[in-house]
């Protein structure tokens, strides 16, 4: 039994990384229709800057975790401004060609100031310990990772559900030439919703720098597992997407836990159960199908 | 009269050092050798972006640099030849990239040997090369034991370590200092799976027991390794120390993890199948304090060690890893050998290299063997400090024991020969 609720709550610490990239995955693909590639890439420089902020000024995680999101949905926000936005009446496929670009010198520049070789940073002195459930114990950071991950799902969410902008945001991810058409600045909203989805990727490399190796290649292995989580909640489902992430990271937990004997379980159990959802349900859990209009 | 003599006398003096100068002075001067193209080129194959370009890399080309720069300096105009230059590839750690590049390398470079070439798969192929164009070929950093098994050729040669040096180190070293029972993760591809393999023969040779090992996903796109780390403890019985395979990131994301389940304070020590001192350095040495592994070679060791990593470190801002050190150690014992047999013929060097006894800050008891061609030298095994012991930047372990050069490599394997 604690074992079972161990590696249950791992699952869902799992998820919560999931989560985070798959929610701006997803809000940035409803506003923009751009798969943005580069949002690996945003993860790995969140993780970056925590790690710059605390080498280079001495300051600790807690700025971090709110500072370098700032930053990189600004960068993100320029970015946006500058290239992704003229592309966007072409082709999908010229906006794919031109983030994956992104990313990669994004990667190149930071493996040419830092090298290959992951940074250290260590866990944050207060969060060091571990928290007693009863019946089982679990390391404080982890707690807290999932604790803010929800906290900052929950925030989307109201924002989304209760917000004037939330209201044109979903309407415009849903009907975007129908919103349009009834007077609506869709425009405005675009750029910064792009800068508040690459926030959420820096919030999950900022939270991933203590427990995981900080490397100019950490976003790009991650994202493929993120893209398909995605693909499963339903491309574009705000909700699909989190829900997705999370029963994602429960599957993975599970079957490194219980199928240990086969490794090849937990690697491919994401992409597997993404290709019967596709059989199944075409535009993904949640997802609705296009309007072919 | 007097001027007369003094003239002719210089004349003679002077035709003596042009003579000299053209070889019929020294032993071995530049008249009587045969270099092929009148040049000597040194390849250095490796990854110079990916995953192990910090542990080896564009260093690695420094390192064989450093090392031409001391061989000509040492031999002055003595030399077999001044003109000796390096080629360098990057092989992106792919095979088919590293078999183009190295046949390259020798047919239209004119590369007379191949150095480095990490990652097994790659140094395979390169073997394979090496054999087919009969040409010289060093591997240093990659880990397989197939270079000096079913692989091995005559023309290659496999320097600073291998699997079963690493295995038999920590493993043999860990259990018989009281750690019997284990248990070992692995990356669950070729090195990984043999790393285990060893690993288990090692330990069970000692006395104890590997109580299970698990296989993680390679690569391991989550990055997660709790449920291993959970799992640890509630074994039966419970394990005295985790062995980790892993290597690179996946290394850093275990050892992370490691500290944040807090093993060590139950008991659970950690053992690493392969570390680089460039691992320990992103680490920080307090996340990996008191873990033991076995170093082909490190840097502080020593005084003579300690000369050529201060040259190091002026010229790359580093201090050396054991990669780099090799790359140096065998780019100066192939000019060595070169130098003494005067020729840079590969059947003839590789006459002048079987079964010789060799010895540099590097190679300690060295002896590069007839059988399987694998330089054997003195292996360490070493363990990570505090970091309040540390009292200098990349002084991050200290070594515990020497494992003499006889103990520290496998036999030569039945799978090898040589002439075919």
């Amino acid at each position: 039994m604690t074992g079972f609720l161990q590696n249950t709550f791992n699952g869902l610490v799992g998820g919560a990384f999931y989560a985070l990239l798959a929610l701006g995955l997803a809000v940035i693909f409803g506003m923009l229709r751009v798969v943005n590639f580069a949002h690996g890439a945003f993860y790995m420089l969140g993780a970056f800057g925590a790690y710059v902020l605390l080498a280079e000024a001495g300051l600790p995680f807690g700025y971090a975790l709110f500072a370098v999101p700032l930053a990189l949905a600004g960068i993100g926000m320029a970015l946006e401004r500058a290239l992704i936005h003229r592309l966007t009446r072409l082709d999908p496929l010229y906006n794919f060609l031109l983030t994956f670009g992104l990313a990669l010198i994004l990667q190149d520049l930071v493996k040419w100031r830092y090298g290959v070789q992951s940074t250290p940073y260590a866990t944050p002195p207060g969060l060091a310990g571990t928290v007693d459930f009863g019946l089982f114990t679990f390391p404080a950071y982890r707690v807290f990772v999932l604790g803010f991950a929800m906290v900052a799902c929950l925030i989307v969410w109201l924002v989304l559900a209760r917000t004037r902008i939330g209201v044109v945001v979903r309407a415009a991810t849903e009907r975007p030439d129908l919103t349009r058409a009834l007077g609506i600045d869709v425009g405005r909203w675009i750029t910064p919703v792009f800068g508040a989805g690459i926030a959420l990727a820096a919030v999950a490399g900022v939270l991933a720098a203590p427990m995981r190796a900080v490397n100019p290649l950490m976003g790009a292995d991650l994202i493929i597992v993120v893209f398909a989580v995605v693909v499963i909640g339903g491309l574009g489902s705000i909700f699909g997407s989190v829900a997705a992430a999370f029963a994602i990271g429960l599957v993975q937990a599970w079957g490194e836990a219980y199928a240990s004997q086969w490794p090849i379980i937990s690697q491919i159990t994401v992409f597997v159960v993404m290709a019967a959802v596709l059989l199944w349900r075409p535009a993904g859990l949640f997802g609705r199908e296009e309007n072919p209009a | 009269m007097i001027a007369k003599t003094l003239r002719a006398g210089a004349a003679l003096a002077a035709s003596a050092l042009i003579v000299a100068g053209c070889g019929g002075g020294g032993p071995k001067g530049a008249a009587d050798t045969k270099i092929s193209d009148g040049r000597i080129v040194l390849g250095v194959l490796n990854d110079q972006s990916g995953a192990y370009a910090q542990l080896s890399g564009r260093n690695s080309v420094k390192a064989v640099e450093m090392a031409i720069a001391d061989f000509k300096a040492k031999y002055g105009d003595k030399a077999v030849t001044q003109n000796i230059g390096v080629e360098t590839a990057d092989h992106q750690n792919k095979p088919d990239v590293a078999n183009t590049k190295a046949a390259e390398m020798y047919d239209r470079k004119a590369v007379d040997a191949i150095f480095d070439v990490p990652t097994s798969s790659a140094a395979e192929k390169v073997a394979d090369v090496a054999k087919e164009k009969k040409r010289l070929y060093f591997n240093v950093s990659a880990a397989t034991t197939t270079l000096t098994g079913t692989k091995c050729n005559k023309y290659t040669f496999h320097y600073a370590y291998d699997t079963y040096m690493l295995a038999n180190g920590t493993g043999k070293t860990t259990t018989e200092q009281g750690k019997k029972n284990w248990y070992v993760v692995y990356p669950n591809y070729q090195f990984g799976q043999d790393m285990t393999k060893s690993f288990t023969a090692a330990v069970t040779a000692a006395g104890g027991s590997v109580v299970q090992s698990d296989a993680a996903p390679f690569p391991n796109t989550s990055g997660d390794y709790s449920t291993y780390l959970l799992k640890a403890p509630t074994l039966k019985p419970k394990p005295d120390v985790l062995g980790t395979m892993q290597a690179g990131a996946e290394l850093v994301n275990l050892v992370k993890q490691y500290n944040e389940f807090k093993l060590r304070d139950q008991g659970i020590a950690l053992a690493v199948g392969l570390m680089f001192l460039t691992d320990i350095h992103s680490l920080t040495p307090d996340a990996l304090a008191g873990t033991t592994y076995t170093d082909a070679w490190y840097w502080n060791y020593d005084a003579e060690n300690r000369a050529f990593a201060d040259k190091f470190l002026a010229a790359t801002g580093a201090r050396p890893t054991f990669a780099h050190a090799a790359n140096y150690s065998a780019a100066t014992q192939y000019l060595e050998a070169v130098q003494a047999a005067g020729t840079d013929d590969p059947d003839a060097l590789v006459k002048a290299l079987e079964g010789k006894s060799v010895n540099d800050f590097f190679l300690r008891n060295g002896k590069i063997r007839a059988e399987d061609h694998r330089v054997v030298h003195d292996a360490y095994l070493a363990e990570v400090k505090p970091g309040s012991e540390v009292k200098e930047d990349w002084d991050y372990v200290k070594v515990l024991k020497t494992i003499p050069a006889a103990e520290a490599f496998r036999a030569p394997s039945a799978d090898c020969h040589l002439s075919s």
